[in-house]
């Protein structure tokens, strides 16, 4: 796991529509208090039309979007419906602007089992009769109002959809996006975030295993969480999150419903605007209950009596109610008095919109409904009957037998609206795409550029986040956190191993999305080269500002083009995530930032990997018996090794780490990504890694060529290690800045360390593959040297990048 | 030998013992669930760890009320061998077999990491395939576990302690401390030595795909301690 990176820089205005002001949410909150005229009935129509249009503006329903409710009713709606619509024609749930574009990503391939939309996550085949089911979301603004418990719940909801899949959650990753930790709110947030991670992954014993982290005053506002769940299942075990079989009973499981998260998905739908106004829509985490969810369920599942289950997530009770029996042609109906509640006098209203947590709705064969419910009670859970299936594609909801609501669920899924929003370049691209390298001065000191480079708090070491997170529990991490480009894990049962990635970087985006889109695809796709394993498929988080403003759309289209072009090129199809628009504060949009995350395998044979042995109280490398040697690890292992890298250096400094922290400028073009050649690198990488003659494998992201040398000798504590490096003679780019060679992000390339006999046949290789690779330098020594330009004791980079998040967090502000 | 895993709700080290024990030391395991009053012939209790009912009072304060820890007491006391790991140590300090309680980590945040024990005794049940003073390499991961007692206490007890926190040396210094433990304890026995407590994880050091297999040697003591029994 590689977590870095940091910036700064101007953002975009807010434009577009103003939402409603939040206090309007708060009255119709409570006007779902059981005042009896709003009691309302199907055929009552005891609320004022007047009313309703209120209500449905303060759900962010525009006019249209009412006259199209009452045209699908036939009738004014009730309150309850007015709610459910809201909610189910947010962003959040109904992607109404993403969709267009989403549907322009390859999701089929040979390995994927579910593809993208489909049920609760994406399911791909690793062999063997075993699959990988894994999703990520984002759940950046609970967070931003209340850190903990934000990040809390977004590891539980990614967990849920994991397991309602038949799998069983095996890892976590999490790329978070702070801004300066010169303010004090970044720091509450930075730890509040961590801390919720930490609180409910820890106890719910799903390892926290690798993740990013960038600090940049793009996110000052508005902190981005997304996480990202991977799940293992025999592929005999998949689950469906469908509704058939007329009659089936619908069951409610886990915890009671309270009146937390109301109207979560709706506060997740627009800008954030009071903080404090906003704490009733964040949900309240229970990890030891989801750890009994987890265990009741996939026994429940492992019986074969359910025919359906679906996590109640945004928009609880109503998501799953209605999303059903839309994907299994059939109908649904509940009556809310039958659902547990911790709350006394909740409305249907208030049942329905509930975003409590470690919730599920499941479907059953007849008549298994006493046998599931004591499975479900011996982990201390409900298991509560609340209605059954019907055939007439409607999703009706009774509050002791009187309707409340009826609506045909086509209409709150497949048919809900879909925008073709305008788009429009970003006038700002006109004026950060000109950057002229020649008004930048070359530092004196590369040297302390380096050192401050690695101190940065996204490039800096972080170890004071990761070992917060239980990463080990499970015994499944063979390569712990901070030890490699990518997580891995075993597969016990099996020789194969699981490695895993999740990278986005939205200062690349901010200065070109499509570019950027196409690099955190190649990223990813690096990482877990580095590490051996063959890329299998990706998973986004697609985080963006308001919709509403054609040049944040614009951004969002071009960003998924670059994804999808990449995706299509590697052959790493996109089997789901989520989309989170309006992450904007009072001062504006974030940087665009989609994250990837992806999952590839490696099978190596039986006993060849190199370990660790304790020798005299020292921990030395051992070289395998064998010539083969998996997974790779980052760091330069022995002395006299040969250091290459692969791929070619060019003059790029645009959106780079050193022009943020160093120049303080947010510009330029983020570095061209080749796909062909990124591909070629791929193969090359996979291929060496097989011939066993890779001992080290780090890939040149932020900060460049010099801070990827610098965390290759730095990166095993137990182990610091020197390397000399002459770069300007054998890549013969002595017409590029120096800056550029040291600190430059050109992309696919990758530093790597092998035995000097395997420099020969490397180099033939990579010259099969097309791919640059030449010798630049040797292990060894108590420094880092790298041409006439850097000369350090390993040590003091060590300690510069070991200390550099810590200080800025301890940091007093100005 | 029949090892027996106790499941808590909310335990989340229970397969990992169960996987250790059955395809690493192959040895028969069975799960013990937490509202059993038998233990089914198991000839060593393993308790797990994890978050049992969610540690929402105090770590292993509502497990040492379920029924199957009075069969465990009842166990213990007639000399049966019972290992406690992590929460599982907490539950036994909670139930009294084991004295002392334990407080947040110093540095008040959840520490997971590889950390040093030096071996203080090799005449236990838990320890004689191991040597005097030998260094293991095992990872910890916990909020409280800062082993705390009275000093009247701590110092009748020195020859419980069976694991200190050192360096890759085997001093015993306050920087090799993660947690701030009284003594730097790591793992105690109970004076007739057949029950032990011990906060870092020997199930998650016991193949060298994860990176130690130091933690095997304790299971493997409790083997020879029960051939020889």
């Amino acid at each position: 796991m590689v977590m870095s990176k940091m910036r700064s820089g101007r953002r975009l205005q807010a434009a577009g529509r103003k939402t409603q002001d939040s206090r309007l949410t708060g009255s119709v909150l409570s006007l779902g208090s059981p005042v009896s005229g709003l009691r309302s009935q199907v055929s009552g129509l005891d609320v004022s039309a007047d009313l309703l249009k209120h209500v449905a503006r303060s759900h962010n329903l525009t006019e249209d979007d009412y006259a199209r409710i009452v045209r699908v009713l036939g009738r004014q709606p009730t309150l309850t419906e007015v709610g459910i619509f809201g909610v189910m024609y947010s962003e959040h749930c109904s992607y109404a602007s993403s969709k267009p574009y989403l549907k322009t990503f390859p999701t089929r391939g040979k390995s994927v089992l579910v593809p993208a939309g489909k049920e609760n996550a994406g399911v791909v085949d690793i062999g063997d009769g075993l699959a990988i089911a894994f999703k990520c979301e984002s759940h950046n603004h609970p967070s931003a109002v209340e850190p903990v418990q934000g990040a809390a719940t977004g590891v539980g909801g990614i967990i849920r959809d994991i397991f309602t899949m038949g799998a069983r959650p095996i890892a976590l990753l999490d790329s978070l996006r702070f801004g300066s930790l010169a303010s004090a709110r970044t720091k509450f947030l930075f730890e509040g975030v961590v801390k919720g991670i930490s609180d409910y992954g820890n106890a719910v014993g799903v390892p926290t295993v690798g993740g990013e982290i960038y600090f940049d005053s793009a996110y000052q506002e508005n902190p981005l969480v997304n996480v990202m769940c991977i799940g293992l299942l025999e592929q005999r075990q998949l689950a469906h999150a469908a509704a058939s079989g007329l009659g089936n009973p619908v069951i409610y499981v886990g915890s009671s419903t309270g009146r937390d998260g109301l109207g979560g998905a709706s506060f997740a739908s627009r800008e954030l605007i009071d903080g404090d106004a906003d704490r009733p829509a964040v949900q309240i985490g229970d990890p030891f209950t989801e750890k009994c969810l987890i265990e009741a369920t996939l026994e429940a599942l492992a019986t074969g009596d359910v025919v359906g289950i679906q996590d109640m997530g945004a928009a609880g009770l109503t998501c799953s109610t209605c999303e059903m029996p839309a994907r299994g042609g059939s109908g649904i109906e509940i009556d809310v008095a039958k659902v547990p509640r911790r709350e006394e006098g909740m409305t249907p209203y208030e049942i329905m919109l509930s975003e409590s947590q470690e919730r599920m709705l499941l479907i059953l064969k007849r008549g298994r409904q006493a046998k599931i419910a004591s499975l479900f009670a011996k982990w201390g859970l409900n298991a509560v009957e609340i209605g059954r299936v019907t055939r007439d594609g409607r999703m009706r909801v009774n509050d002791h037998g009187v309707v409340v609501a009826d609506i045909p669920v086509s209409a709150l899924t497949d048919e809900a609206p879909i925008y073709h929003r305008p788009t429009k370049r970003p006038a700002y691209l006109a004026k950060t795409q000109q950057l002229s390298l020649r008004s930048l001065p070359v530092p004196k000191d590369l040297t302390a550029t380096l050192t401050t480079l690695l101190a940065s708090p996204t490039i800096a070491n972080k170890r004071c986040v990761y070992e917060q997170y239980d990463h080990m529990v499970q015994t499944n991490t063979t390569v712990l956190p901070g030890r490699a480009d990518a997580a891995v894990l075993r597969v016990k049962g099996t020789t194969k191993w699981l490695a895993a990635t999740i990278d986005g970087n939205g200062r690349y985006c901010y200065l070109d999305p499509y570019e950027g889109g196409k690099l955190a695809v190649a990223e990813a796709a690096r990482n877990l080269v580095c590490v051996g394993a063959r890329p299998l498929a990706i998973t986004d988080c697609l985080n963006f500002g308001n919709p509403n403003d054609p040049e944040i759309m614009w951004q969002f289209k071009e960003c998924v083009r670059g994804i999808a072009d990449a995706c299509r090129a590697f052959e790493t199809p996109v089997t789901g995530g989520n989309v989170s628009f309006y992450n904007e504060g009072p001062s504006g949009a974030i940087d665009p930032t989609p994250v990837i995350g992806m999952i590839g395998v490696m099978e190596p044979r039986p006993n060849e990997a190199g370990s660790w042995k304790l020798e005299a109280g020292k921990r030395r490398f051992q070289s395998p018996a064998s010539s083969f040697q998996y997974p790779i690890t980052a760091n330069f292992k022995e002395e006299g090794d040969t250091i290459l890298l692969l791929g070619e250096t060019k003059e790029e400094l645009g959106g780079s780490e050193y022009l943020s922290v160093i120049h303080h400028r947010k510009a330029g073009k983020p570095p061209r990504v080749d796909l062909q050649q990124e591909l070629a690198l791929q193969r090359l990488m996979i291929d060496a890694a097989a011939h066993g003659w890779l001992k080290s494998a780090h890939d040149c992201s932020e900060g460049g060529l010099a801070v990827t040398l610098a965390e290759s000798c730095i990166m095993d504590e137990d182990h610091l290690i020197g390397a000399r490096i002459e770069v300007a003679q054998s890549t013969k780019q002595k017409a590029h800045r120096v800056d550029a060679i040291l600190f430059g992000e050109s992309a696919g390339r990758i530093v790597i360390s092998c035995a000097r006999g395997a420099v020969e046949p490397l180099v033939a290789l990579a010259k099969r593959h097309g791919v640059a690779a030449a010798a630049i330098g040797n292990v060894g020594g108590s420094r880092l040297m790298i041409g006439s330009w850097v000369d350090v004791l390993v040590e003091d980079l060590s300690a510069a990048w070991r200390t550099g998040l810590a200080t800025a967090v301890n940091r007093r502000n100005a | 030998m029949k090892f027996g895993v106790v499941v808590f709700p909310g335990s989340n080290c229970d397969q990992d013992c169960v996987h250790v024990l059955r395809d690493v030391v192959r040895q028969p395991v069975v799960t013990l669930w937490h509202q059993e009053t038998s233990l089914r012939g198991v000839d060593a209790v393993v308790l797990p760890g994890g978050f049992s009912y969610g540690d929402y009072l105090r770590t292993g304060a509502i497990a040492r009320l379920s029924p199957i820890m009075r069969a465990i007491s009842a166990f213990a006391n007639d000399g049966g061998l019972v290992i406690g790991i992590c929460n599982g140590f907490q539950i036994l300090l909670e139930s009294g077999l084991l004295p002392g309680a334990m407080l947040r980590n110093t540095g008040l945040r959840f520490i997971c990491r590889f950390v040093h024990v030096r071996v203080e005794r090799t005449d236990t049940p838990f320890t004689n395939q191991l040597q005097q003073g030998q260094i293991l390499r095992l990872p910890i991961a916990h909020n409280e576990g800062r082993y705390t007692t009275d000093e009247h206490i701590a110092r009748t007890m020195t020859d419980q302690v069976v694991f200190r926190y050192c360096d890759a040396d085997g001093q015993v210094v306050d920087a090799a401390n993660p947690n701030g433990s009284i003594d730097a304890i790591a793992g105690l026995t109970t004076r007739a030595g057949n029950v032990m407590g011990i906060m870092p994880h020997p199930e998650r050091a016991s193949e060298s795909a994860l990176g130690s297999e130091d933690g095997r040697l304790i299971f493997a003591s409790m083997l020879e301690a029960h051939a020889y029994a």
